[in-house]
């Protein structure tokens, strides 16, 4: 049934924490989990016309770059994006098949493709645009948070964390348990202010994205303008040889 | 939202079918309507032709059609399986009634029962058709209070219009019945305005800063899309349509939806029957034309909220 598991106090919600204050937008995490997932439990990650124009196809995770702010305090702020696997997921009541549904051990959001009829209603649902069609088999899929790496006991101890962690060169990405209020993540979370997207919808996702730091004011030191470096007139050896130059070659 | 045909046509058919449906089920038992079998089997017909039709090209959007069925399952929770259950559920005391009305000539009692009983299921099938659409949270403009209004109006609209053409077909006198019609039609194009005045004058209370939780420092803004090419999201829920086109639009759905089927049904009253007729079919193909029309605008002046992350500002 696509009646959401019922909460238990301290339920296990695994999620992930993303740091966008360390993120370089290399979207190796893309990469990462297109490479690992199209192998995976929800396999293939279908692609269309891949090597020409209006290339498309199906990807768990895409890296957004937003601006923030105006002038001197601006920043880019590069914005990676999967599967919230919210505590509302209203793609998974709108199932009318109940292919989507969300694990009640660990709060994972899945797709049993078996049961979905490619009604796309789920992806009509998701304001985060989590769900992804696969246009050649017809049916959804979606981020599984690496379900068969996670658990996968063939793999080290270490290794058992989502393909999109593990890569992240500038470890912008964490994995943990969001219901424990002790784990790590959740600490992570409580110290940074870690944010939910869109929360005025209630979905409550789990995973939740840590501002950029406020940097503290630094001191600038003014510099003198560069063309009146260029213009004066008794300057030193260096420079009236550079104009020397300048003159030769620019004959 | 992409408008993909398939779910204007069935929306528009199966609403009209339902409509038809509703009214035959309820006028006929109580005596509003005539019980003549060959009214009967020519409503019966509009009615199930359409609404079975519609049904089965609301499948044609499928994914995988043939798991269809799939889809009575989860009537606890989705809005989908209830409209397909009760769709379904519909036609059984309606094939009774047609039965019953058709071959045995009976309108009341057991097959009274069944005309009425379809009658609501009907009427229940297409408020879970509007609910499917106003239970979306991320899509502001169907997210909202005139969206069930206007499935409903719009399905009696047509319906009462097919009603029409069909009690004129049989050289009954209906003017009681486009007394009616001209006061649907009414009623659905007020609705329809009032739902066009709220998604002109509101939007939803999402931005770019609530989307990425950004914002501390000011105005955040789309920099970089994550790819150069389009992809599954844009190209089902990030379709946009133009302000003339949708102004026009607009404007051609208000004459050929609304205007032109109610001048016809006031042709069908003071006109003789045959002239009569043929006004009542020219209402019917107008509003049909009408309604599909402003199906397309419903989705198509559809803003989903997952735009906001490919550079929509307000949704």
């Amino acid at each position: 049934m696509t009646d959401l598991p019922a909460v238990q106090p301290g339920q296990k919600k695994l999620g992930l924490v993303i740091d966008l204050d360390l993120c370089v937008g290399c979207h190796g995490c893309a990469t990462a989990c297109k490479e690992w997932n199209t192998g995976g439990h929800m396999a293939p990650l279908t692609d269309f016309n891949a090597y020409g124009d209006g290339a498309w196809g199906v990807w768990f995770n895409r890296i957004h770059s937003f601006e923030e702010g105006d002038g001197a305090d601006a920043r880019t702020v590069h914005f990676p994006k999967s599967c919230l696997h919210c505590e509302e997921p209203a793609c998974v009541s709108v199932c009318p098949t109940g292919a989507s549904y969300k694990r009640a051990e660990d709060g994972i959001v899945l797709v049993n493709e078996s049961l979905c009829i490619g009604c796309k209603l789920c992806s009509w649902a998701c304001p985060y645009g989590a769900r992804e069609f696969d246009a050649d088999a017809g049916v959804m899929k979606k981020c599984t948070l690496c379900i068969d790496r996670i658990y996968n006991e063939n793999l080290a101890p270490e290794d058992r964390q989502p393909a999109c962690v593990i890569v992240c060169p500038t470890k912008a990405r964490f994995f943990g348990d969001l219901g424990d209020p002790n784990s790590a993540v959740s600490e992570l979370v409580a110290a940074r202010g870690g944010k939910d997207l869109m929360p005025e919808l209630g979905y409550r996702p789990t995973n939740k994205y840590l501002p950029p730091r406020r940097a503290k004011p630094v001191a600038v030191p003014v510099l003198a303008p560069a063309a009146a470096c260029a213009t004066g007139g008794a300057d030193d050896g260096g420079n009236a040889l550079l104009r020397w130059v300048d003159r030769l070659l620019s004959r | 939202m992409h408008p993909a045909l398939s779910i204007v046509f069935f929306t528009t058919a199966s609403g009209a079918g339902f409509g038809l449906l509703l009214l035959i089920g309820l006028g006929v038992p109580l005596g509003l309507l005539p019980p003549d079998p060959l009214f009967g089997f020519t409503a019966l017909l509009f009615a199930f032709v359409l609404s079975a039709g519609g049904l089965a090209s609301s499948a044609l959007h499928l994914g995988r059609p043939e798991r269809a069925w799939r889809a009575f399952s989860q009537w606890r929770s989705s809005w989908l399986s209830r409209e397909g259950v009760l769709s379904v559920a519909t036609f059984f005391p309606a094939a009774v009634f047609a039965i019953g009305w058709l071959l045995f000539g009976a309108t009341s009692g057991i097959v009274g029962l069944c005309g009425i009983l379809a009658a609501i299921l009907a009427a229940g099938t297409v408020y879970c058709t509007g609910m499917i659409y106003a239970s979306l949270k991320p899509i502001h403009q169907w997210h909202n209070r005139w969206v069930v209004p206007n499935y409903l109006a719009l399905a009696l609209m047509s319906g009462l219009l097919l009603l029409d053409l069909v009690l004129n077909l049989w050289v009954f006198w209906p003017v009681s019945a486009e007394i009616l019609t001209l006061l649907a039609i009414l009623v659905a194009w007020c609705l329809k305005e009032a739902y066009w005045r709220f998604i002109d004058t509101t939007s939803a209370p999402s931005s770019v800063a609530s989307a990425t939780g950004l914002g501390a420092r000011g105005r955040v803004r789309m920099l970089e899309p994550p790819h150069t090419e389009e992809n599954f999201l844009l190209k089902e829920m990030g379709f946009r349509i133009a302000r003339k086109h949708r102004v026009r639009l607009r404007l051609i759905a208000r004459i050929v939806g609304f205007l032109a089927p109610g001048f016809l049904s006031l042709i069908a009253v003071i006109a003789s029957p045959g002239l009569g007729t043929i006004a009542a079919a020219l209402a019917v193909i107008s509003a049909g034309l009408g309604v599909v029309i402003e199906r397309w605008l419903f989705f198509a002046e559809a803003k989903h909220r997952v735009t906001l992350y490919y550079g929509a500002e307000v949704v």
